[in-house]
């Protein structure tokens, strides 16, 4: 039997919309004021510069207008969010620790399977804290450090206060100023000089109470000639009101570092995903953003990368998938600020049943960075009429000696390939399935394996019913 | 009954008249050759057989073991075993050749949730592969993406040996290609009808006899002006070898024939997807 919920959306066929009681230690009051603000400080026993730096931010908050180019925001209401929820008192350390129902939550995400076959450590957000965390022995002896950042900030506080808002600032935007107000969770990493973190860390994210604000903070650090890979995965279960995720990433990679940051994320359908996500890349540093953008009501997410020593590379490479209601505004800045830097875009959008999505992107290369090279590619392919894809690139080129190309195209799914596939037998849902798993195979083939298969079943997910 | 029959089909393209009445009967474990001057309907015919849905079918109809061929989905037709070597096979970008002929093939072999067994398949495409001389890396190659002229043809028949149609079509899959590779190509049509000892019928396409010197047929016939106005047995194909189509152009007229504007259209196939 179907489960409906008030939406009218079947919830056994949201394989992921299940939710679990709610079951709190403290839940905050809805809505932000200055009190707020403290008070969140005041029950993780912050240190007084992280106080302040929180009511610092509140202010600049508080005063910054909304952005008003981009995706409609306005029928979010502040004033109706939780903005701090913990959902118990202390960390576990193990999964036997877990209280059951986070337990069952994560069951059914498959985390203990992709620990038995893939992990090497797991750092999952349930609700604003994270609440599971396995880190394994041998990165401790490298040195590595990857835990959430409220317990960077209590163990590691140097580090924390050296690079915490220094890609970021508050300044920076107004839900920027908002996470630096509110933030809570999130991941803290740091690899050593020349420590290579073999296997991806990873972090599963989850929303799960209604109306909560998830405003993670994440900060990773790459010393010279590291590198890592970050994994996010989030899903979210299925609300009635609009929820908030409004998160702040920053990343520093030193010379000769990489960084690979990829976040498959599939939101449901009511969640705003504002997303402030940079790097900065120093000398001959390679900084990688690969970014799937399903679910959600609104995402608006540039990543970026700063190039500000001569040799550094970035590259961006997203997946949007916009359905029915959905508006899905990704792209990705690239800033050329020293000689000899390299980056690279590609975008792939997807929009269907009425859906919206799109490309916005900057480019900009600063007089004295010559030899730069850039290359940006944004496909969008539209499945029917009522669907629409969007385009923005912005060029700013300040400097004559360097190399740029830009291609974009929007298509649409055509008969002759629906024919053609359907002639060998292939029934008109699996040939359309076919056909944009197709589209975005350039973007999955750089995804781990598991999240691969994840994302083309999430994709599958999307279009059901887009065959008539 | 043959197992595929013909009558008087007559098909549009928006305000265009291509076949006017033709009739043609196919049976299993018979070869036959249709030729004719470019432009007479031999492609369209082929693709309505298969349900494109460009074309809409204005009267006649199709029986495919006795059941209404153009009542059917493309996808159905060839599960039920109908198969087209298309002309001008479109490319699928990022997805793999082995992916889509395993899907292929699993959906023909009446596999419904799952795929067929991934060690089974491979041990098929190798064989028929090495019939065909094609190269086993076009296996991993994105569907007719940046394929040569020939690779598209021999793909094409590669998808016709593993699917073991029960009636195929080859639309001109010789043009474009060198005599040696229409040889290959024609030596693995032949050894596939030969195994499949009496259980696959073949309609040959061509624009000129050269392919027929390899793949035998049974019966010739000529289409022009979308009706087929001569049939014969092979020396049909060797005369018009020497002719030339001039003798047919001279011989018949284009007759006129009105575009139907009336609820009668059908089409070759239902729209099975969603509307643009």
């Amino acid at each position: 039997m179907a489960v409906t919920n008030q939406l009218g959306i079947d919830l056994e066929k949201y394989k992921w919309g299940f939710r679990e009681p709610e079951n709190y230690v403290f839940k905050a009051r809805r809505g932000l004021d200055a009190r707020v603000v403290a008070e969140i400080s005041a029950m993780k026993d912050e240190s007084d510069w992280m106080r302040a730096y929180r009511l610092h931010a509140y202010e600049h908050y508080t005063q910054r207008p909304m952005p008003t180019w981009g995706a409609d925001l306005a029928s979010i209401d502040f004033d109706n969010i939780f903005y701090y929820i913990k959902p118990t008192d202390k960390q576990a350390n193990s999964w036997e620790e877990l209280p059951a129902e986070i337990k069952r939550t994560y069951d059914k995400l498959g985390i203990p399977e992709a620990e038995r076959k893939f992990l090497s450590g797991v750092s999952a957000q349930y609700e604003s804290e994270v609440v599971y965390h396995n880190l394994k022995a041998e990165w401790e002896k490298l040195g590595v450090i990857f835990v959430d950042t409220d317990t960077a900030l209590r163990e590691h506080p140097d580090l924390v206060r050296q690079y915490f808002g220094t890609v970021v600032p508050p300044e920076d935007n107004k839900l920027a100023a908002l996470n630096s107000a509110v933030w809570s969770g999130g991941s803290f990493v740091y690899v050593p000089e020349g420590v290579h973190v073999d296997i991806p860390l990873q972090a599963y994210f989850r929303i799960n109470a209604q109306n909560m604000g998830q405003f993670e903070r994440t900060l990773i650090i790459c010393e010279p000639g590291s590198y890592v890979h970050y994994v996010e995965g989030c899903t979210a279960p299925i609300y009635t009101t609009d929820s908030l995720h409004t998160a702040v990433v920053e990343i520093i990679v030193k010379e000769g570092a990489r960084c690979r940051y990829t976040t498959i994320q599939n939101w449901s359908t009511n969640v705003y995903n504002l997303v402030t996500k940079r790097a900065v890349a120093y000398r001959d540093a390679t900084m990688e953003w690969i970014d799937g953008n399903l679910g959600s009501k609104i995402t608006m997410k540039y990543p970026s990368v700063y190039m500000v020593e001569p040799g550094a590379k970035a590259e961006i490479l997203s997946v949007a998938f916009a359905g029915k209601g959905q508006h899905q505004d990704p792209g990705g800045k690239v800033i050329h600020a020293a000689p000899h830097t390299q980056s690279v875009i590609v975008s792939k959008s997807i929009s269907r049943d009425g859906g919206r999505a799109g490309y916005r992107g900057l480019v900009k290369i600063y007089e004295g960075a010559k030899g730069s090279r850039s290359a940006v590619r944004c496909d969008a392919l539209i499945l029917d009429d009522r669907s629409r894809s969007d385009t923005y690139p912005t060029m700013e080129i300040d400097e004559e000696d360097v190399s740029i190309t830009h291609e974009a195209t929007v298509s649409k799914v055509s008969d002759e390939q629906l024919f053609y596939l359907m002639s060998r037998g292939v029934k008109a849902d699996e040939a359309m399935n076919m056909i944009v798993r197709g589209f975005v195979e350039p973007i999955v083939k750089e995804l781990p394996l598991e999240y691969a298969v994840e994302l083309n079943r999430l994709i599958e997910l999307e279009m059901e019913g887009s065959v008539g | 009954m043959a197992d595929l029959e013909i009558k008087d089909l007559t098909v549009q393209v928006e305000d265009k008249v291509i076949l006017k009445g033709a009739n043609l009967a196919i049976s299993k474990g018979e070869i036959h050759a249709l030729m004719g001057p470019n432009g007479s309907g031999k492609s369209t015919l082929a693709n309505v057989l298969m349900g494109n849905p460009f074309y809409q079918v204005v009267r006649g109809e199709v029986l495919y073991k006795g059941e209404d061929l153009l009542a059917m989905a493309p996808d159905e037709r060839a599960r039920r075993g109908l198969f087209i070597a298309f002309q001008y096979p479109v490319s699928i970008p990022g997805v793999t050749m082995a992916s889509f002929l395993r899907t292929a093939m699993s959906a023909r072999r009446g596999y419904d949730k799952e795929l067929m067994p991934v060690g089974e398949f491979q041990k098929l495409l190798r064989q028929k592969l090495e019939d065909l001389r094609i190269e086993p890396a076009i296996v991993s190659r994105y569907v007719n993406e940046g394929f040569s002229g020939g690779e598209k043809k021999r793909a094409e028949i590669l998808q016709m040996a593993l699917l073991e149609p029960e009636i195929a079509i080859m639309d001109e899959t010789d043009s474009g290609l060198d005599i040696d590779s229409v040889k290959v190509v024609a030596d693995g049509v032949t050894r596939m009808f030969e195994q499949a000892a009496g259980n696959m019928g073949i309609l040959v396409i061509t624009h000129y006899s050269r392919i027929l010197q390899f793949i035998k047929p049974s019966f010739v016939h000529v289409m022009f002006d979308g009706r087929f106005v001569v049939s014969g047995g092979p020396d049909l194909a060797e005369e018009l070898e020497g002719a030339g189509y001039e003798g047919i152009k001279a011989q018949f007229e284009v007759v006129a024939a009105e575009v139907a504007h009336d609820g009668a259209v059908r089409r070759a196939g239902k729209v099975f997807w969603v509307a643009h």
